[in-house]
């Protein structure tokens, strides 16, 4: 078996695209690698397109190398991944509808984030389509005695994101579930082409509301790596401050949704106070609730005063105080465990197979976050650990996260005890001409965030493509829900917790 | 004068029970809201909605048969005669002697059916499965509420509610195992029926989880807020009951005078309200069961009230 970095040798180099390296390369070349994810020596990182080309992200595990191949599909086709590797399925589907470029012997030819509302097909596209005539979308069928259907959403009973759910179940037990996604689709990533970097990390601090401050540093990684500069290193730590502080409000109020959905409203109402009471803090520190736009290209916006760095320092008193009773309420309140034991339960195979990332990969036994491997600083100066677990249901999802709540505490104490003096942003002025290439991996709440980015001669955004964690983790509820009762859904829903703006971006 | 103020304490029974429901559900929800630390709406808030929803414009789906648009009236007109009839302030009412457990029993089955009717009748798959999980719920409730009553009426000789209070008050009663068993059966069945935590959540929003809410889902408009009172009356009635068979004190005898009148409806409200809180108590402590827990913990009452009929079969003290 060839290591990943021998295959990228083999083919065209890209010059200036950082921090991994980039190459073009034949289709059998494209098809080999499609042939070592299916057998999962290697995993998928990202799969997307460009007005010529398709670009594929590849993650060797244990040698932590990454790469990037690109093949060049002079007559609008290319290969098809998804053939052989189920995981890169709809982002083939997702090519299509944006670059019209068509995944040769793909598996499943129907559209998937076009929902014929657009007016136009292949919107980014070398040649932009007329809209389909007479738009219809197929359901997979599921045939045998007695099965009915139920559709849910996209308009929910609830003020949630839109998001349609085919069941297709016996009595109360769940055959199938079909996802349909793409009603929030906002074309961020023809948003993004032709802004300036300003803009464009703007952009990118949009795409998923509750992870804003990992894009925001996401991007921020591309962009430098693409232009070769460094950000001070008190903005580099203030960045990580802010990425634990998103991180223990989104797991907090996630444990607190997960019990709501099992009606049991007491530990929703605790989290939701502890909630209110990180984002204030945060107001307070850097002067947005969710400080969105404080991570940008070169390092961050707002300095954190000795007053916030008390805030703060009081906040992890306050959590270390009210978090372990609630955590004890959890495990103690045998109803609930009910509930959530045994329920929703992901197989290890499968996150590995999927490169699930987040608390969905590591409560089913996969070792991985970005923060680690391939990591970024601060993290290497720091110590933290990488809670993991193998039973794959809500239980274990929830006890991942409470134990990333505990790590992201112990964080935010090291940071600001450590926390370097010196200026908190570099200049982003454009150093050498000619295109570059930044690609960035950064850990969100939800798991592993790709951002990969080209910058024109002019210094403006060529072509941006964001993949959210939600991608590989979406595909992953459809199987965690089969076999469990239709009244468990929203609970294992609730406890993936992926992003529908995310991944519709 | 005496028919006449039999005649006006019956009919001001069949108005308390009426505007107390939503009074009742609304002290509910303030209590619940204040457990989770929360302001809560104002007490009167389910009156503003009632107000608000008849209001409001009907909306029909286009396959929608006369019994989706009959059945909220037929519901709450079953739901309120059965609740008018259970004894809250007073006993000796001039309709008690039709105040039948097996009548009340039977008029809130056919409440329930024309309910599971009406769901399946628009045809959304919600209301199909709310349906089929309120008829697995009732084929289990149905027969513990008959084994509660069978305990009663062996104990009291008779299934008429006035006359099981009237024996419950009366000193040679005493404590009994099997009328702790028939309580206990009878409060499981009470917070099946009533849709609340543990069997259904009346406060959710996700769709896929409900029971009571999934067949009133399609529902909009007066035909909303009729239903809306009749789930409140159906609250308030199974309280009573319970108050008026296992904690009948203070309710009016029969032929007493004003003052009597006021000491029992100042008794009932405190009795009410205590029943609410505890209620509320029950839900904060306690997450929702799977669907497929319900028949076990409706099973313990239908056995707690088996069990209690057998022992008084097999000994009159017990």
């Amino acid at each position: 078996m060839p290591a990943l970095i021998d295959m990228i040798d083999q083919g065209r180099k890209i010059p200036h695209h950082r921090p991994w390296a980039r190459a073009v390369v034949h289709s059998d070349v494209w098809r080999f690698a499609a042939s070592q994810l299916a057998e999962t020596h290697w995993l998928l990182l990202g799969l997307w397109g460009d007005t010529h080309a398709v670009h594929m992200a590849l993650l060797e595990e244990g040698s932590t190398g990454i790469g990037v191949i690109s093949l060049e599909c002079a007559d609008g086709r290319f290969p098809s991944v998804g053939q052989t590797h189920p995981p890169a399925l709809r982002l083939e589907r997702t090519i299509r509808d944006l670059f019209g470029l068509e995944p040769t012997a793909g598996p499943d030819p129907r559209p998937w984030l076009d929902h014929g509302w657009w007016g136009l097909r292949y919107p980014l596209g070398a040649r932009v389509g007329h809209p389909i005539e007479g738009y219809s979308y197929d359901f997979l069928p599921s045939e045998g005695e007695s099965l009915h259907q139920i559709a849910v959403g996209p308009v929910h009973a609830g003020i949630i994101e839109p998001g349609h759910f085919r069941f297709t179940a016996n009595g109360e037990t769940v055959v199938r579930l079909e996802e349909r996604l793409g009603y929030v689709h906002k074309g961020i990533e023809g948003l993004m082409a032709g802004a300036d970097l300003t803009m464009a990390a703007r952009l990118a601090g949009r795409t998923s509301g509750d992870s804003t401050v990992a894009y925001g540093i996401a991007f921020a990684r591309a962009a430098e790596a693409a232009l070769d500069i460094a950000p001070p290193p008190r903005a580099v730590w203030l960045r990580a401050l802010m990425a634990e502080i998103e991180r223990l409000a989104n797991h907090v109020g996630d444990i607190g949704a997960i019990c709501n959905d099992a009606a049991f409203a007491l530990m929703h109402a605790h989290c939701a106070i502890l909630r209110e009471r990180v984002l204030r803090a945060a107001n307070e520190c850097f002067g947005h609730r969710l400080m969105r736009d404080r991570a940008l290209p070169g390092g961050v916006a707002t300095d954190l005063e000795a007053s916030g760095i008390a805030c703060l320092r009081a906040l992890v008193v306050e959590f270390r105080r009210r978090f372990p009773a609630l955590v004890d309420l959890y495990d103690n309140t045998a109803s609930l465990q009910d509930r959530t034991v045994g329920t929703g339960v992901l197989q290890p195979t499968l996150a590995r197979q999927y490169a699930c990332g987040g608390y969905v990969g590591r409560a089913s036994g996969r070792n991985f976050d970005a923060r680690r491997m391939p990591g970024y600083p601060p993290y290497d100066s720091l110590r933290f650990e990488v809670p993991l677990l193998e039973a794959g249901d809500v239980n274990a999802r929830v006890w991942v996260r409470i134990r990333e709540v505990e790590q992201s505490l112990s964080l935010i104490e090291q940071i600001l005890n450590q926390l370097p003096g010196g200026p908190i942003c570099a200049d982003v002025a454009r150093s050498g001409a000619g295109p570059r290439e930044g690609v960035a991996l950064v850990e969100g709440f939800r798991g592993d965030i790709l951002i990969w980015l080209r910058l024109g001669g002019d210094g403006k955004v060529e072509r941006c493509h964001l993949r959210d964690p939600s991608w590989f983790q979406w595909p992953l509820l459809e199987a965690a829900v089969e076999g469990n009762i239709v009244a468990d859904f929203p609970l294992c829903n609730k406890s993936f917790n992926c992003s529908y703006s995310g991944h519709d971006l | 004068m005496a028919v006449i103020l039999d005649f006006a304490a019956q009919v001001a029974q069949m108005l308390v029970v009426l505007l107390l429901a939503p009074l009742l559900t609304g002290f509910v929800r303030k209590i619940k809201a204040r457990l989770l630390r929360r302001q809560g709406p104002p007490l009167i808030q389910p009156y503003r909605d009632l107000i608000w929803l008849l209001h409001k414009e009907v909306v029909l789906a286009e396959n929608a048969s006369w019994l989706f648009r009959v059945a909220p009236y037929l519901i709450f007109a079953t739901t309120w005669v059965a609740a008018a009839l259970v004894p809250t302030f007073g006993t000796g009412l001039m309709f008690s002697w039709t105040a039948d457990l097996i009548a009340i029993t039977a008029l809130l089955a056919s409440a329930r059916f024309f309910l599971a009717l009406a769901g399946m009748d628009v045809g959304t798959s919600f209301g199909g499965i709310g349906s089929s999980r309120e008829m697995m719920i009732a084929s289990l409730a149905e027969p513990a509420m008959m084994m509660i009553v069978f305990t009663l009426a062996l104990m009291a000789g008779s299934t008429q509610l006035s006359t099981i209070s009237g024996v419950m008050l009366s000193p040679e009663i005493g404590l009994r195992i099997s009328l702790g068993l028939a309580l206990l059966a009878l409060i499981i069945v009470a917070i099946a029926e009533n849709a609340r935590i543990p069997v259904d959540n009346p406060a959710t929003h996700l769709e896929l989880t409900m029971v009571h809410e999934a067949m009133v889902l399609e529902y909009s408009g007066r035909h909303l807020a009729v239903l809306e009172l009749a789930a409140s009356l159906k609250l308030l009635l199974y309280v009573s009951l319970i108050i008026c068979i296992f904690v009948p004190w203070g309710l009016v005898p029969t032929g007493a005078g004003h003052a009597g009148y006021v000491i029992g409806a100042a008794a009932y409200a405190a009795k009410l309200a205590a029943g609410g809180l505890l209620l509320a108590l029950f839900e904060t402590a306690i997450a929702k069961m799977r669907v497929f827990r319900v028949p076990n913990f409706l099973g313990a009452a239908l056995m707690l009230g088996l069990l209690g009929t057998l022992l008084r079969f097999i000994s009159r003290s017990l």
